[in-house]
């Protein structure tokens, strides 16, 4: 028993580590979420229960405008399927793993956000560690960040003392280390290239706000048309 | 009930099940019984460099090159952090330099 709970201290220190960049990100971020839904006349139990049900930080913000009703239902699915639709994409790189992770799989799939499943890809595990363990708590403490976060913005937002404005770009800081990691982890910079490529082809052609939908079905074309290049010299097992 | 009250609890419950969705759907496609198609796999495989890429591209589209300041803070912190993680591989040193640069810069250099 004592043995159980060492490896689990040991699982959720390596976890916080690997999560501290997104709990300054999400941290900040859901504050400001709380702020603007609390200011929108809703208080903290529905920033607890937005971020508890729901947990998906650009869609959230949205959702602030519609919570008045107004929208058509279908529209309103219509609108959350496609600021949510790059999700679509993130679930490929972990459908054996998940699966294998029994009924912690589900949870898995829910908290496949774009900061979790950055870290999903980026981390290399130690080997004393179980990996199933070390991806459940992961995930449990992003979207812990996240509702505190959101609970706090909500409940004290306004009377923060220090000017946090930039704080945010720790969620850019993190994609961009990660970034580099995988540059290094991966054999073929093909996929890193193909993807900066249809990101920056992709914002020009479609615009801010339209951009990645794109960019992504451009970058799952190429990849595909790529692939017997890019496996030749690929011998690293991708996600660890 | 009011409507005050469950008017926003059904926006809320849709977009939570939409959401989900979305992030259901590769593992209600490929993630039954079956052997997952091979082609997925590799899909699988060499999709996550790409994703963390336009991720990037992502976090820096809302930056403008044609209005001052012509996204300067934004990209000497991104070089930064790039810099000191090729130099240190320390992640939080990395990230957390980068965007202590990067309020500076925007609160005190850059107003």
């Amino acid at each position: 028993m004592t043995k159980k709970k060492e490896a689990f201290r040991e699982t959720l220190k390596y976890a916080f580590i690997q999560t501290l960049p997104v709990l300054f990100g999400y941290l900040f971020m859901g504050m400001a979420f709380g702020i603007l839904l609390e200011k929108a006349g809703y208080n903290f139990i529905w920033a607890f229960f937005i971020s508890l049900i729901i947990y998906a930080g650009s869609m959230q913000f949205v959702l602030i405008g519609l919570l008045s009703g107004g929208m058509g239902l279908l529209s309103l699915i219509v609108l959350t399927l496609s600021v949510q639709s790059r999700h679509i994409f993130y679930g490929l790189s972990f459908i054996e793993k998940f699966k294998a992770m029994g009924r912690y799989g589900w949870y898995m799939i829910f908290s496949l956000t774009d900061e979790t499943y950055s870290l999903l890809c980026g981390m290399n595990i130690p080997k004393e560690l179980n990996q199933k363990q070390v991806f459940f708590t992961v995930a449990a403490l992003d979207q812990s960040y996240w509702i505190v976060g959101c609970t706090l913005g909500a409940i004290i937002g306004s009377f923060i003392g220090f000017d946090t404005t930039g704080i945010d770009f720790a969620m850019t800081a993190l994609f961009v280390v990660i970034f580099i990691e995988q540059w290094y982890s991966y054999q073929s910079h093909l996929p890193a290239l193909v993807g900066m490529f249809c990101g920056i082809v992709s914002l020009f052609v479609f615009g801010a706000n339209a951009f990645i939908l794109p960019a992504l079905i451009a970058a799952v074309c190429l990849l595909l048309v790529f692939r017997n290049s890019i496996k030749q010299g690929e011998n690293k097992e991708v996600v660890q | 009930m009011s409507p005050e009250i469950t008017t926003p609890l059904l926006v809320v419950l849709v977009v939570a099940a939409c959401t989900f969705m979305t992030r259901f759907l590769p593992f209600a496609l490929f993630g039954g019984g079956k052997e997952v198609p091979a082609l997925v796999k590799t899909l699988g495989d060499l999709l996550p460099p790409a994703v963390i890429a336009i991720l990037v591209v992502y976090c820096l589209k809302g930056v403008s090159l044609m209005v001052p300041p012509h996204g300067f803070p934004e990209y000497l912190a991104v070089g930064i952090v790039a810099l000191l993680h090729v130099w240190k591989r320390n992640n939080l040193l990395s990230i957390g330099g980068g965007t202590l640069v990067y309020m500076v810069l925007i609160q005190m250099v850059f107003i």
